[in-house]
């Protein structure tokens, strides 16, 4: 945020446009009791704007970030290549100032991209529709799992043990506030084999999982018929520009996070949740479609708001969801991401994303490091090590190295094992350094 | 003026109904649809729900609004129009046949305060 400092005339000004007299008075309605009496507060003096931007560069300059290590690190953010249009297009002023587009007359431009948006993130997920985007993907997928329970009207959750752990704490407070129940299912060699799927309104599978190995969809699509239930898969839109789209397979939703297109690695976010369905459920879905349509008198082309949910229109006692607003400017950031790669571009990212993580794993085999799970992997997996995967992480990092996720924290008896993401930008020298200073801290 | 079928009961808030052996099919009146707009989305209950009068049992959504459906005899559905889940129009084109809504096995008394014809007519004024 801009320093802006204004004059002692500057504040009366303003105060004397609005009717009042003093600052206190804007805060009359607040008891005295609940007031911070001046003074109480232990802070140090206030700092002019060049001294207090040379102390916050200090203490930002104690953070570790990528300009300072190579990540491996993935485990659901990922380190991509991000073109430099993007950040040229969701920096203008047009996009950046505008809150949620309502009025088509006004926001054409905008509602132009999220229709762009949820063209190509149905196409890239095999789905028939996709909405104008959700928070991010853990919400996407709670809002999958409330919305099969509505629409099969059954109380019950079946979600796989290698879907993300935070996606699944994240359900488990969604469902819990409403008195769903979620049972968790297993999975063996780090995929999902046993769905004991009776009487639930849907089963949630990871693709690729949380351990970067790729599921059996068409299984668990048959899991799924068996047990009268929706399939709801939580997908990688990258990992999806390679292996064939969870819509072919039968997917009733396909949610996902849309990080890894354009959007920077942030602590948290701002991110973007993906959501795409059968058109079926279109009057289920949470949040809203933009669609195109065309002058009544003319040919122009137009784009409306032409689906809203019951969250925060007419009828909001009905709502099933609480999302009221979108992330408008990082799914504009997918957007051009998507555009400026195409179909091909977004291939090659994929690929070379499987290629550089064959390699790693090539390499680490080559220094005796043991690949915990033997299926097929997408960019991601799991190595078990000889030590506690959090001191070798924590000395890795004093080599430069964010080395990935120790997955103790999570999984019981996992305290050696380590998830390690290689992406499309990790080059052969960097996956090379790694390995070796890998073994340096194993030795 | 809004077209009235003399052979049906009516609810303040715009259902008509008619009782043949028991069971009870309900829609929306022809003033309804034509309050409503352009017809965009039914949504219907299952087969089997039990309603007792002035329960929801659905809603209908037009380019305008959405607007409640409420029960106006006491039973158990038996039947829902599953053509108007494609076919919504129905209900603006022909309200009192193809755009019929729901049928119900009438378990119970049916309330004396359904409206005649001609009183709904000057409700639907």
């Amino acid at each position: 945020m801009p320093y802006v400092p204004h004059t002692e005339t500057d504040t009366q000004d303003m105060l004397a446009v609005i009717g009042s007299h003093s600052i206190d008075d804007l805060f009359r309605e607040i008891p005295a009791n609940l007031k911070v009496a001046p003074g109480s507060l232990n802070l140090p003096p206030a700092l002019d704007e060049h001294r207090l931007m040379a102390h916050l560069t200090e203490i930002a300059s104690k953070n570790l970030d990528c300009t300072k290590l190579v990540s491996f690190l993935g485990a659901g953010i990922y380190d991509r290549y991000i073109p430099a249009t993007v950040g040229a297009v969701i920096s203008r002023g047009e996009f950046l100032t505008a809150y949620t587009p309502y009025q088509p007359e006004a926001s054409q431009g905008y509602l132009q991209t999220i229709y762009e948006f949820q063209t190509m993130v149905a196409e890239l997920y095999g789905m028939d529709l996709a909405n104008a985007s959700m928070y991010d993907g853990a919400t996407s997928m709670a809002e999958a799992a409330i919305m099969a329970t509505g629409i099969k009207g059954r109380e019950k959750v079946v979600v796989s043990e290698a879907v993300h752990p935070h996606y699944r704490q994240v359900l488990a407070t969604y469902c819990w506030s409403i008195g769903i129940d979620v049972v968790t299912v297993p999975a063996k060699d780090g995929v999902t084999t046993e769905w004991n799927a009776a009487d639930s309104a849907c089963i949630i599978v990871q693709y690729p999982n949380f351990f970067g190995c790729i599921e059996d969809l068409a299984a668990a699509r048959k899991a799924a018929d068996e047990a009268g239930a929706l399939l709801i898969v939580v997908a990688d839109p990258i990992a999806c520009a390679l292996l064939r789209s969870p819509g072919s397979y039968g997917a009733d939703v396909v949610v996902g996070e849309g990080q890894p297109m354009g959007i920077a690695m942030g602590l948290g976010g701002p991110v973007v949740g993906l959501f795409a369905c059968k058109k079926e459920y279109v009057r289920h879905i949470p949040g809203r479609i933009v669609g195109k349509t065309k002058e009544l008198h003319g040919d122009k082309i137009g784009y409306v708001m032409t689906l809203r949910t019951r969250e925060q229109d007419i009828r909001r006692e009905k709502a099933t969801s609480n999302i009221c607003t979108n992330e408008a400017l990082m799914a504009l950031a997918a957007t051009v991401y998507m555009i400026a790669l195409g179909k091909n571009g977004m291939t090659q990212v994929a690929t070379s994303s499987v290629r550089n993580t064959q390699y790693a794993i090539s390499a680490l085999k080559g220094i005796g490091v043991k690949v915990k799970f033997g299926g097929k992997v997408f960019g991601e997996f799991v190595v078990s090590l000889p030590k506690n995967a959090t001191q070798v992480r924590d000395a890795m990092i004093e080599k430069g190295f964010l080395a990935g996720l120790p997955l103790g924290t999570y999984y019981d008896g996992m305290d050696n094992d380590l998830l390690i993401a290689v992406t499309e930008i990790r080059s052969k020298e960097q996956i090379d350094a790694f390995v070796s200073a890998l073994q340096e801290v194993l030795a | 003026m809004s077209n009235i079928p003399s052979d049906l009961k009516y609810t303040k808030s715009h259902e008509w109904v008619r009782v043949e052996g028991g069971v009870a099919t309900i829609g929306i009146s022809d003033f309804a649809q034509s309050e409503l707009g352009d017809v965009v989305y039914v949504d219907l209950p299952s087969v089997g729900k039990v309603l007792a009068v002035g329960d929801i049992f659905g809603s209908v959504e037009s380019v305008k609004t959405v607007s409640d459906l409420y029960a106006p005899v006491p039973g158990e559905v038996v039947e829902v129009n599953g053509a108007l889940a494609n076919e919504s129009q129905l209900v603006n084109d022909d309200p009192y046949g193809d755009g019929w809504m729901i049928k119900i096995r009438v378990t119970a008394e049916i309330p004396g305060d359904l409206l005649t014809p001609e009183a709904y007519g000057a409700v639907a004024q």
